[in-house]
């Protein structure tokens, strides 16, 4: 059944009629990256304005591949949980080239996670969600559809935006303006930043489709599947995913000259969609055609203007790193914001965002671009090339690794970065924290339950958590005077080590570890709270 | 058929990007001529011939299907 696209209210704003008070934060853009940003800065008490020129959800399903640490911080954000009732979930991609399976791989071969690797829900309901969590923080978010922010100018101290409603326009002031405001971002357009990089001509057309039957055959769990030259599209390329409602979703490879307008017309898609489907009915339900770009932009913060999500970054969407990408963005901001506000920590922690995300964001251009060089060959040789590697990969499992039709997102390491004290550990300094199941006095639990949001000292097995000011101490397989868990398939001290000591950030990853050489203690503890909150920052102002 | 285990991963695609680099702007003869060069320089790394004829048979014999 069609998504039913039910337009949110317009609500006069107070600025129309008299001056507001300054706010806190001014959220650009409501999608699924504005509003996950207003909904992490609310969950630690920070207010928010979210301004969005449109009224209605994501228009097609756009952004369909949520991947697991995301899930992890869209759990901590409160949506998690809905998303993967609704959501289909997969972990297993399988390549094909002709008509021949070549190469299937498992993102999530272990249990113990609360997670899957990948879950499939249209971006439509990612947003409603989103927006019915926003709703729960009345007194902290303020959401303005038909809000156009049309003007801004920053005042080293606040950012003053100029807003078009359709009542006319008004004026508000922000101590911080967060630009979600996508690809396109106005934003960035007005404040003249480069954005330029790698263009790609090729061209691919989406195509999402409702049937009852299913395009996978009989093969009962979803997946991946994606095809090197498949009999029903000869010489490009060809992608299927399952969605929720019965809607699948088809990403077919069109030649660079292709006239977008012509293919994305029903008399072009239909028939293409039969070589796929056969002759079982099946009901349109969106088509675009796209090219794509790799770009991000030299620096994610501009005074008190910080950029978030597409906005500082495209990549291809083979690879699953757009939508996944922001949403770490928004996880590695929210708390910098939230202490420096609080001033809890120095402004320059904020340039930290940028020193992190950028390096992820850098990682998501070279693995999509990769990608998108191995499935579109530029020149005889490196189609040769190609050609060849699928032959071998048949029977050769070197060169079944080499088929790169999109590594799909992983959670970015910050290892080696400023604000993580260096160490060795089984999960080592800068990585997201790896989950697994726990038992508590409340029953059953996981370890991205108890241990996100705030500093948390985690301790595993045999090792004494001392008690630190701001800091949240959880124990694993453990007895003490705070919060405790059982580790019942023993899954979190194979994770973790026993005996090991993690200080989580907020945003989960492991900026410290400790174990009986270096037993955790007040001191070292301390220093690397200091340094995670960007007191010793090597810029610092 | 004598298949190689995999040496390559998890760095194949820094390699396979690399080859396509040593490529960019050759004309297609520059191009099988710089093929012809990295076989040879490959095999004098190999260094056993015994090896490098199994290896010759196994991709000749893909020829033949």
């Amino acid at each position: 059944m069609a998504y039913d696209y039910a337009p949110f209210p317009y609500v006069a704003p107070p600025g129309l009629s008299a001056p507001e008070p300054r706010h806190a934060v001014a959220i650009v853009g409501a999608g699924p990256i504005g509003l996950a940003m207003a909904i992490d800065l609310a969950q630690r008490g920070v207010k928010s304005v979210v301004l969005d020129d449109n009224n209605v959800v994501s228009v097609g399903s756009r952004a369909i591949c949520w991947a697991k640490r995301t899930m992890e911080i869209f759990d901590r954000l409160g949506v998690g949980e809905r998303m993967l009732d609704k959501g289909v979930t997969w972990k297993v991609g399988r390549q094909f080239h002709g008509k021949n399976e070549v190469f299937s791989f498992d993102l999530l071969p272990e249990d113990g996670h609360k997670y899957p690797a990948f879950i499939n829900l249209q971006q439509y309901y990612v947003e409603e969600y989103l927006v019915d969590r926003a709703r729960m923080f009345p007194d902290l978010i303020d959401l303005r559809f038909k809000n156009a922010v049309t003007d801004h100018s920053d005042h080293a101290d606040h950012v003053r935006l100029t807003v078009e409603t359709p009542d006319g326009p008004y004026q508000i002031e922000a101590e911080y303006m967060i630009a979600c405001d996508g690809a396109g971002s106005p934003t960035r357009e007005r404040m003249g930043l480069d954005f330029t990089g790698q263009t790609f001509e090729e061209q691919f057309l989406i195509a999402d489709i409702e049937m009852g039957d299913s395009p996978f055959g009989n093969h009962a769990v979803p997946e991946r599947w994606f095809w090197f030259d498949p009999p029903f599209h000869n010489g490009k390329s060809a992608l299927l995913h399952m969605q929720p409602d019965n809607i699948y979703r088809i990403d077919l490879q069109l030649d660079v000259n292709a006239d977008g307008k012509v293919e994305a017309s029903e008399d072009r898609v239909i028939p293409r969609i039969k070589a796929i489907v056969g002759n079982k009915p099946f009901r349109l339900d969106w088509v675009s055609v796209y090219k794509f770009r790799c770009i991000k932009l030299d620096q994610f913060v501009h005074g008190r203007v910080i950029f978030v999500g597409d906005s500082a970054h495209v990549v291809s969407p083979f690879g699953a790193r757009g939508g996944n990408g922001g949403i770490q963005d928004v996880d590695n901001l929210g708390w910098k914001l939230s202490a420096v506000l609080a001033g809890d920590a120095p402004a320059t922690l904020i340039e930290t965002y940028h020193e992190e995300r950028s390096h992820g964001s850098a990682e998501n251009i070279l693995n999509s671009s990769r990608s998108t060089n191995f499935m579109t060959p530029k020149t005889p040789i490196e189609a040769l090339f190609r050609s060849e590697a699928l032959r071998l990969a048949h029977d050769m499992p070197f060169a079944r690794k080499l088929l790169n039709s999109g590594r799909l997102s992983l959670p970015c390491s910050l290892e080696g970065m400023q604000l993580q004290t260096p160490g060795l550990a089984p999960v080592m300094p800068g990585h997201a924290l790896i989950d697994a199941p726990l038992s508590g006095p409340d029953g059953n639990t996981w370890l991205i339950r108890e241990a996100q949001g705030a500093f948390t000292l985690v301790g595993f097995g045999n090792v004494v958590l001392p008690d630190v000011s701001g800091l949240r101490r959880v124990g694993i397989g453990q007895n003490a005077d705070y919060p405790c868990f059982e580790d019942p398939s023993g899954l979190a001290l194979a994770r973790y080590g026993t005996g090991c000591a993690y200080l989580l950030r907020p945003d989960g990853h492991v900026c410290a570890v400790f174990d009986t050489a270096n037993p955790p203690d007040v001191t070292g503890i301390t220093a690397a709270m200091a340094r995670a909150t960007g007191h010793n920052l090597r810029n610092a102002a | 058929m004598t298949a190689s285990k995999d040496r390559l991963s998890p760095h194949q695609d820094t390699f396979y990007n690399a080859l396509m680099d040593a490529h960019e702007g050759l004309s297609e003869a520059e191009s099988h001529a710089l093929n012809a060069r990295l076989v040879l320089m490959m095999a004098n790394e190999i260094g056993d011939v015994a090896r490098l004829t199994q290896l010759m048979d196994t991709a000749r014999n893909y020829a033949n299907e």
